[in-house]
């Protein structure tokens, strides 16, 4: 183990500037030596004083990962190079934080300057915005806010090593229940070196009163992130869960593999949004995150319902399929998405829906944007089991093209195998039309006006599924990302 | 050492593909190369597994396929089959032409010619390499390729006769060309490997319509591994139907390459309905600007069928135009798949391209598998695609009887309409009425294994 | 009376056929002129010229508008100042809401005349008031832009703009087409209010059934991309008796 003080290795001139949240954060960091190895793996878990099944646990998934070789899935439309999964850090954490902070007092300065700067509520001020924050920088939990509020109503929102510890039969009853460390090359990784993330639990009949906020940031140089976020909503209670990442520009690629799972019992509901906006690398390709994620969540119980909603403009490469495995009778699954692409930005996204219940319905709605040589791929499977019996399924994707060097594809899966289902799916690609721009001209609203308030518009039915602060700012997000694509 | 049924059957192949070898001692040089070529790829990727990342074998069980022996049928059908025999099973206008294979064997005495324009040419491809050898060794097999699969490699390996269909710049042929490959079911040709071939050649603003058959006799259990390749010159314009009738223990798997020029078309229509497992690939390049395809589609499948269809319509030049529209019609223990690409490449600018598969599901135990899939480079586009699967919607069932009919009256003519859509647009009338009478006469078999 | 648009031997073309081939028109303030002719005689063409829609090229000609060149103006600039057309087919926006769309128009407008943005009570207001004069259900306009609107809502729509805009110049391209009795009535009053001795309206129609409801004090023929007859209101009900066929004829035969 060596501490190390991270510096920025990248000037400012040799990435482009585009990414205004691209600062560094000059802190002290304990960062463990690059390399994955068994050691590694039992060190994370002592820094996290885990319990001895969760070293356990982590370990059976690295052997597992050792057996995979080091390949990552081919079938993706994805192209990068081979990652070397030996020279990138696999535990990082802020140096001052090596004992959990107490209080807001106790938080780095430059840390909290860090967060001001990212526009997240942390401090006690911010309460009044109403969300209940867990940030999570580089890999570990630095602060939750609106704790009172939430344990008085028996509601557990706190840092995933602190679940491990506090909480532990939770933890122990739901970790890998939808994401076995065997699932995916990527999970199984993140399984074995999940440094930490989120974690939530709203007891019966509990409707959380305020959103739940985590955010993310990448801030060491050449550092995997591995975050695992565990939402438990038990019978008849209910959540709003919010999720934002950044991380600096480097001219390196930096490592993202998460893992999120969400249980929703008897006629409970959670709604996950997540605006991704990790750096996407510059004009050239050079750079960004490449972001790996395993999303997945399961409605166990009679009528429950899980909805993602996620805004996806960042990070290099983008692997992300949050899912709703729909097991109880009459449980809802809803995905709603923008991607975008621009630049040499990739993505290949989408869901998938198993219907495993009778009477389970699901929604899918996909708006895709490709810009400069960006290639964005919707991917998505809606699989009806015998027994789902009356399941219902609608899809919707739509992809928007910018400028001639950029590709949209669009991979669905549908499977049935009960004749009572019905399942409809349906797909376009479009640019903005000639005829549009000149409606909004001949009304005096200038061309890249129109062009924003077009692009808005093909997004709108996603953004109405956000929080109104989490949609503006998705807005905005879009605005800048397409700043100088041409149509 | 144990030896696996699948290291038997790649034996037999390899003894029979020596044996053959043997036998086309004076072939010509070239042809023998291509099919040694072919026969070194197949021996190194045998056939494809759907092995995690296949994508194009991901719904696909080769495995039964792969494990059975199959041979050759060197000896032929061993009995001469009459033309009354096939006249009701085989669909027939007066004035096609039509070319008979029998087991993998030209069948003369079944086969005529209608064909009245100077320099077409319809024959075998034996007699093609003696009447057009430079014809024959510039296109054939220059659409396919050999690496994307075993099958491909392995019909190119075995490659011995099929049909040479010649069409002159200009000419409009007025008869329709048949081209019908019958498993007979002879004891002689038991467990067969047949390997249809067709290579259709139009030149510029050539006009033709082909009917491509497989029709299995009753006791028929072979495996046919068919290519057809078709080349459109500029303006060409050809229909294609092809229809899919092997027997119950048959395995089909069939694979038809077009590549088109500028502003000609290409319309196919496909009817699937035999096979235990029948697959048909069709790929078409729309490589010159104005180039347009439709291609159709009805699959019927019931018991414990797999029947599977992969399209790939690639828009490689400005101005070109592409429709799929495939609808499948499922019942008892099927699984069927439909399986669509189109790619618009870039610079492929106001292409259009429209992808439609549409599936009724009539009883439990039963699977589709829909992936109709789109990939665009280029902006100034119109691609669409939709898929649906479901019964046979209430409200018009409810509304039929509400009318007076009962339910499996109501339930078999809305079976027939939806299939009516792809039958109606058939302009050749002869296989029009054949295909009516055959799903009609398909449908109190559908709804036995009906729960709907 | 001060002249607001003056059109000189313009020419013009879509996808490389020639389509306006020397018009001349002078439009005055407090104007009302009605340009008719069969289909195909280049209407529409004149007046998407005159607001810039870049699938026609001009090919000769000026026009000046306010005593500005017209022709060197970018579409929204034309917008900003005052020209206004009417679409013959209102295009959807889908996503886009129509009050955000209305108002971002009314701020760009407003902007370019030295005027203050209006805040959202103060658009609000006028937006309302508009709304009913046109009589459109507010809860139409909760959708998006002409999305899901039948053609009467759609050219309700336009006329709303057209209140809301303000402009010096209406160009009108066949409002009335596909009007039932009672939209027609709507339309008609929206641009009679509208008419003022500050602004003018160039409507283009194939029927002389809006000429009831909108009075013109010129009437135009526009016939094989040129104006062949001038005449008042008179002239309407005799091509309404007579059909296009004698103007036709009389062209031919002057040539």
């Amino acid at each position: 183990m060596t501490q190390q003080r991270v510096i920025s290795r990248t000037s400012e001139d040799e990435v482009a500037s585009e990414y205004k949240w691209g600062f560094e954060t000059d802190i002290e960091a304990d960062i463990a030596p690059k390399g994955l190895n068994e050691g590694i793996v039992r060190l994370i878990s002592g820094k996290k004083n885990e319990p001895a099944w969760l070293l356990e646990w982590r370990l059976r998934a690295y052997r597992h990962w050792l057996s995979l070789g080091e390949h990552q899935p081919t079938w993706p439309m994805l192209d990068y190079p081979q990652i070397d999964y030996q020279d990138s850090h696999y535990y990082a954490a802020p140096a001052s934080y090596k004992n959990q902070p107490n209080s807001l007092e106790e938080v780095d300065p430059e840390l909290l300057a860090a967060f001001d700067k990212l526009g997240i509520p942390l401090a006690e001020r911010e309460k009044l915005a109403g969300v209940a924050v867990d940030a999570v920088f580089d890999s570990v939990s630095v602060h939750t806010t609106f704790k009172d509020t939430l344990d008085k109503l028996g509601i557990i929102f706190c840092s995933f090593s602190e679940a491990a510890q506090k909480h532990p039969d939770l933890v122990k009853k739901y970790l890998g229940s939808v994401v076995p460390y065997t699932d995916n090359f990527y999970a199984t990784l993140n399984s074995a070196v999940f440094s930490d993330g989120s974690f939530a639990y709203i007891p019966k009949g509990v409707k959380c009163p305020v959103p739940l906020m985590t955010y993310f940031r990448i801030n060491a140089a050449d550092t995997g992130q591995f975050e695992r976020t565990l939402i438990i909503a038990d019978e008849g209670a209910s959540v709003s869960y919010l999720e934002g990442c950044t991380a600096p520009m480097r001219k390196s690629h930096q490592l993202h593999a998460a893992v999120v799972e969400l249980i929703a019992l008897d006629d409970a509901e959670i709604k996950y949004s997540t605006l991704q906006n990790w750096f996407p690398g510059d004009k050239e390709g050079r750079g960004g995150v490449f972001n790996f994620v395993t999303k997945r969540g399961k409605c166990a119980g009679r009528n429950s319902k899980i909805s993602w909603t996620q805004v996806e403009t960042g990070s290099a490469i983008t692997w992300k399929y949050p899912s709703c495995i729909l097991q109880g009778d009459n449980s809802v699954g809803e995905f709603y998405s923008v991607a975008l692409v621009n630049n040499r930005q990739q993505a290949d996204t989408g869901t998938k829906m198993i219907h495993i219940g009778k009477n389970t319905r699901s929604t899918i709605i996909s708006k895709g944007i490709s810009a400069g040589h960006g290639n964005g791929t919707y991917r998505g499977q809606v699989k009806i089991m015998p027994g789902a019996k009356n399941a219902r399924n609608f899809t919707r994707c739509d992809s928007l093209l910018i400028g001639d060097q950029c590709g949209a594809h669009t991979v669905p899966y549908i499977e049935v195998r009960n004749p009572t289902a019905r399942v409809e799916h349906e797909a376009s690609t479009s640019k903005v039309s000639d005829d549009q721009l000149f409606y909004c001209l001949q009304r005096g609203i200038s061309e890249e006006d129109a062009r924003h308030m077009i692009i808005n518009g093909f997004c709108r039915s996603i953004f109405q599924e956000l929080p109104f602060e989490f949609a503006v700012e998705a807005s905005q997000l879009l605005k800048v990302s397409l700043e100088g694509a041409v149509g | 050492m144990t030896t696996s049924p699948a290291t038997v059957a790649i034996d037999r192949y390899r003894a029979d593909h020596e044996e053959l070898s043997r036998r086309l001692a004076g072939e010509a040089p070239w042809l023998r190369d291509l099919r040694q070529q072919a026969w070194a790829v197949f021996q190194d990727s045998g056939f494809p597994t759907a092995t995690r990342g296949n994508e194009r074998w991901k719904y696909t069980p080769v495995g039964a396929l792969a494990r059975t022996e199959f041979g050759y049928p060197f000896a032929g059908p061993g009995e001469r089959i009459e033309a009354e025999r096939l006249h009701h099973l085989d669909p027939w206008g007066p004035g096609w032409t039509t070319l008979f294979f029998m087991d993998g064997q030209f069948a003369p005495h079944l086969s005529f010619s209608h064909i009245t324009e100077p320099g077409v040419t319809v024959s075998t491809l034996a007699e093609a390499m003696t009447r057009e050898p430079a014809l024959v060794q510039s296109h054939l097999g220059r659409l396919v390729d050999l690496t994307l699969d075993g099958f491909h490699a392995l019909n190119t390996a075995f490659l011995t006769d099929g049909a040479v269909i010649h069409i002159p710049a200009g000419l409009d042929v007025a008869s329709p060309i048949h081209c019908a490959f019958i498993a007979s079911g002879a004891a002689a040709a038991r467990s067969a490997a047949v390997y249809p071939r067709v290579l259709a050649v139009l030149g510029e603003g050539a006009r033709a319509t082909l009917v491509e058959s497989y029709i299995g006799l009753a006791g028929a259990s072979c495996f046919t591994d068919a290519i057809v390749e078709v080349s459109l010159d500029r303006g060409a314009k050809l229909d294609h139907y092809r229809l899919l009738m092997e027997s119950a223990g048959s395995y089909h798997v069939g694979m038809t390459r077009v590549r088109q020029s500028a502003g000609s078309s290409y319309n196919a229509t496909s009817f699937a309905r035999g096979a235990a497992l029948g697959r048909h690939d069709l790929h078409v390049a729309l490589d010159g600007e104005g180039a347009s395809c439709d291609l159709r589609g009805l699959y019927v499948t019931s018991g414990r069928q797999h029947i599977d269809h992969h399209i790939d319509v690639d828009h490689l030049q400005p101005n070109t135009r592409s429709t799929q529209y495939f609808k499948g019609i499922l019942a008892g223990s099927s699984h069927a798949v439909f399986s669509g690409r189109v790619l618009v490449a870039r610079g492929a600018q106001k292409s259009e391209a429209h992808q439609t598969d549409r599936n009724l599901l009539l009883s439990e135990g039963c699977e589709i598998d829909s992936k109709p899939s789109l990939e665009i480079y280029a902006d100034d586009v119109q691609c669409t695609h939709g898929a649906t699967a479901g019964s046979v919607a209430d409200e018009e069932l409810f509304y039929m009887r509400a009318r007076g009919l009962d339910l499996e009256t109501a339930t078999r003519t809305l079976v027939r309409g939806f299939a009516s859509e792809i039958t109606d647009a058939i302009t050749l009338a002869p296989l029009r009425a054949y295909l009516e009478a055959w799903i009609t006469g398909s449908i109190p078999e559908l709804h036995q294994g009906a729960t709907v | 009376m001060a002249t607001l648009l003056s059109i000189q031997d313009l020419h013009a073309t879509v996808d490389g056929a020639e389509v306006l081939k020397g018009v001349n028109l002078t439009v005055n303030a407090g104007e009302v002129h009605a340009i008719m002719g069969p289909n195909g005689s280049g209407k529409s063409t004149l007046v998407n010229v005159l607001s810039g829609n870049p699938q026609y090229q001009v090919t000769g000609g000026s026009v000046e508008f306010g005593g500005r060149d017209l022709l060197a103006m970018l579409p929204e600039e034309r917008a900003r100042d005052g020209v206004f057309l009417a679409f013959q087919y209102p295009v959807e926006l889908p996503g886009v809401r129509n009050w955000q769309f209305l108002k971002s128009a009314v701020d760009a407008v407003r902007k370019h005349r030295g005027q203050d943005e209006l805040s959202i009570r103060q658009f609000d207001r006028i937006y309302e008031a508009k709304l009913k004069l046109v009589e459109i259900d507010a809860e139409l306009m909760k959708r998006s832009v002409n999305e899901g609107f039948s053609g009467g809502e759609k050219k309700r729509n336009e006329m709303l703009q057209l209140l809301l805009l303000e402009p010096r110049l209406a160009l009108l391209d066949e409002t009335d087409s596909g009007l039932d009795i009672d939209a027609l009535r709507v339309v008609a009053g929206a641009v009679n209010g509208y008419r003022g001795g500050d602004n003018a309206i160039v409507l283009v129609t194939h029927y002389q059934r809006l000429l009831d409801y909108i009075v013109p004090d010129f009437i135009h023929v526009l016939y094989d991309g040129r104006m062949v007859l001038s005449g008042g209101r008179e002239l309407a009900l005799e091509l309404e008796a007579k059909g296009y066929d004698w103007v036709k004829e009389a062209v031919a035969a002057g040539r």
